[in-house]
């Protein structure tokens, strides 16, 4: 926590104080007229008047970063669970993951709160610059709707620059993401963690020398050059994190694989800014949902699940996730833009994988993914509302009474449904 | 006429350069439209830096980027198995930068031409104006077999995401009319020479039209007809995306300049 801010250690300055009153009269006027939650238009008028804000407002603070193409909401809470029984925590809970909803969030907070950021890929060196963390959690690059994977590449060339540029104290990183490992590779302290996550279709090509990467159990190398999986400091199995050999128990509240790796990341990074194992432990056990994502809900009188994937990495994790077959599940998807317009990235998502389950399929590009479901030689049928899908999914033979429900869906389809369940429950 | 009692070899070339927009799924839709008609399919994919097999009955080449483009093009003409397998009479469907890469010549992420794979007779260039980014749609289309039948392939519909213009040379055929989106960049969509197509129709192409796939099987198995397969799904995808084409949903953006050079 370093800085040449000319703000005092009592807090931000006046004007920066001037421009988060602005930016707060902003949101408000913002959110009258409906333009939503009103932070990150806020931010982005504090921002204007004073471009200088962010380092002011973090001058003084820890500050944790966190991103990644999937997993950074969900291990961002996981962080912010971690350290609350400990000290204040500021996080951007709302998912304003750039830098003028930063500023918004962290313009109303106590100075001392140490601060847990979620930041968009492309935002990371300029939050970086800014903030000057010291603590920086990097768990994976994928491709995410339209984006090509050359821009993943690019990403991680910018990641791997503002490590250069302003080394934090500690960086967490994903030794099984070549593009990660590639990136965090040049800073000084990191602490890697094995994560024994499968997806590598978007980093086939060695991000040091174009060559190829080759894959094993728990290993990777490039056969062109000498990038290889570094030496893992944490790991998680079915029951525990493993950190330097110190197994920890943990009964997570959040489902799955994929959130127990999120756990280690978060358990690693609240040890670096010096959060006691049982007290870290006891917050992340209580995270039990995450802006709506594996929250169980009453829809029309049924139990719910609604679960987020957003790009083929993310349904990845999301179809090890559903419910065991034979369960009925529902899957959603829309192509807003949002979401991407060419949902074709359907085709690069392991269907075949819900063949024992029945699907029932909806959002707006149900006839889409039905086609997929078809070629992928899934039991399906087309739903036109989640109303309809939900209905006919409890009808279903294989579905048990009193048995939650699980849809799956993508960013505006989950989107939609949340906030039909917040209504509801 | 007898269908022939081996396996079809389906091959996909390159799927880790040429991977980009879910093309993949091309092949997933040939192997089990052969499947469901109990043809024994054999698929392989290639990745770049393996070594290509001549002796495949259809190739499949995806979209892709700039940079692995051009690596795909080296790597493809090195070998030379792509040309002995066409030679030999092998399908070819490539789309996108992979039908690119099959003409005479397309740029480089430099905008620098780069010698393509002459398997089919035409060029690609550069154009200055946005990227066609949106649903692309064809008037009804047709292909003409080698024994010169013509088989209807229906209006073909996918979508495109592609900066190049292509030009169709003498001795090929477009693969369609144009009716809303960009396709080449001159009216037409898509080249055909003999049996190797190329297409800027992603959706994946053969998950959206269905009728391309089968003209493209029957090609391979050297059959006049197919049995029929149940395409309700495939019916009621084809239906709306269609109309959301005519109705805009996602149309590319194109200037007026772009409309002035008559394309
Ligand atoms: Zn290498």
């Amino acid at each position: 926590m370093s800085s040449s801010s000319p703000s005092h250690a009592g807090g931000p300055g006046l004007r920066a104080r001037a421009a988060v009153a602005l930016g707060s009269v902003v949101a408000t006027a913002s959110r009258t007229v409906n333009l939503g939650s009103g932070s990150v238009i806020g931010g982005r008028a504090s921002l204007m008047v004073h471009p200088g804000l962010l380092r002011e407002l973090t001058a003084s603070r820890d500050v944790i970063i966190v991103s990644a193409t999937n997993g950074k909401t969900t291990t961002t809470r996981l962080i912010s669970a971690a350290l609350a029984g400990d000290r204040p925590v500021v996080s951007n809970s709302l998912g304003a993951n750039m830098e003028a909803g930063i500023a918004a969030a962290l313009g109303t907070a106590e100075p001392a709160a140490t601060a847990v950021l979620e930041v968009d890929e492309r935002w990371v060196p300029g939050v970086l610059r800014s903030t000057q963390a010291g603590t920086v959690v990097l768990l994976n690059l994928s491709r995410d709707q339209l984006d090509r994977s050359q821009e993943v590449r690019h990403l991680a060339e910018a990641w791997r620059s503002c490590l250069l540029e302003t080394p934090p104290t500690t960086v967490v990183a994903n030794a099984d993401d070549p593009l990660v490992a590639w990136a965090a590779g040049v800073a000084p302290t990191v602490i890697w963690v094995a994560t024994g996550l499968s997806w590598h279709a978007d980093a086939a090509g060695c991000p040091e020398c174009s060559g190829r990467i080759t894959f094993g159990p728990n290993t990777w190398r490039c056969t062109d050059c000498g990038l290889a999986r570094p030496e893992t400091q944490v790991s998680v199995d079915d029951t525990a994190i493993v950190i330097d050999g110190t197994r920890t128990a943990i009964a997570m509240g959040l489902p799955g694989h994929i959130n127990r790796v999120n756990a280690a990341f978060a358990l690693a990074a609240a040890r670096s800014v010096g959060v006691g194992i049982p007290t870290a432990v006891e917050g992340i056990e209580s995270v039990r949902e995450v802006a709506g994502r594996y929250r169980v809900a009453s829809f029309n009188g049924r139990s719910v699940r609604l679960l987020l994937a957003k790009n083929p990495a993310g349904w990845h994790e999301a179809l090890e996730l559903i419910a065991a077959p034979p369960a009925p599940v529902i899957v959603a998807i829309n192509a807003r833009i949002a979401d991407g317009h060419d949902p074709s990235w359907l085709w690069d998502v392991e269907f075949e994988r819900l063949r024992s389950r029945f699907v029932v399929v909806t959002g707006e590009r149900q006839h889409d993914l039905a086609v997929r479901l078809r070629y992928a030689g899934v039991d399906h049928v087309v739903a036109e509302s989640i109303d309809e899908a939900v209905r006919v999914a409890a009808g279903r033979p294989e579905h048990r009474a009193g048995d939650t429900i699980d849809i799956a869906a993508n960013y505006t389809a989950f989107q939609q449904y949340h906030e039909r369940m917040s209504d509801y429950s | 006429m007898t269908a022939r009692e081996s396996l079809v070899r389906l091959c996909v070339l390159y799927p880790d350069l040429l991977g980009t927009y879910g093309d993949g799924g091309n092949a997933t839709v040939l192997a089990q439209r052969l499947a469901w008609r109990g043809i024994g399919v054999d698929l392989v994919s290639v990745e770049s830096g393996e070594s290509v097999p001549d002796s495949c009955d259809l190739y499949l080449v995806g979209g892709g980027e700039d940079g692995p483009q051009t690596q795909a093009a080296r790597g493809l003409a090195a070998s030379g198995a792509l040309h002995r397998a066409v030679d030999a009479g092998a399908v070819v469907f490539a789309v996108c930068a992979g039908m690119q890469i099959l003409g005479e010549r397309f740029p480089d992420r430099h905008g620098i031409d780069q010698p393509g794979l002459g398997l089919l007779d035409c060029i690609t260039m550069r154009v200055d104006r946005p990227r066609a980014v949106g649903e692309l749609l064809t008037y009804d289309a047709t292909v003409t077999g080698s024994g010169g039948e013509v088989t209807s392939l229906g209006t073909l519909t996918g979508f495109e995401n592609h900066g190049g213009r292509t030009v169709p040379g003498p001795s090929a055929t477009a693969l369609g009319r144009v009716e809303i989106g960009e396709g080449n960049g001159d009216g037409s969509e898509g080249v055909v020479n003999g049996r190797v197509l190329g297409t800027y129709l992603h959706g994946p192409a053969l998950a959206r039209n269905p009728l391309l796939a089968d003209a493209l099987l029957r090609w391979v198995l050297q059959v006049d007809t197919l049995s029929e397969l149940d395409d309700t799904d495939v019916e009621a995808l084809r239906q709306t995306r269609i109309a959301a084409a005519r109705q805009h949903e996602l149309a590319p953006r194109r200037t007026w300049r772009d409309r002035l050079r008559g394309s």
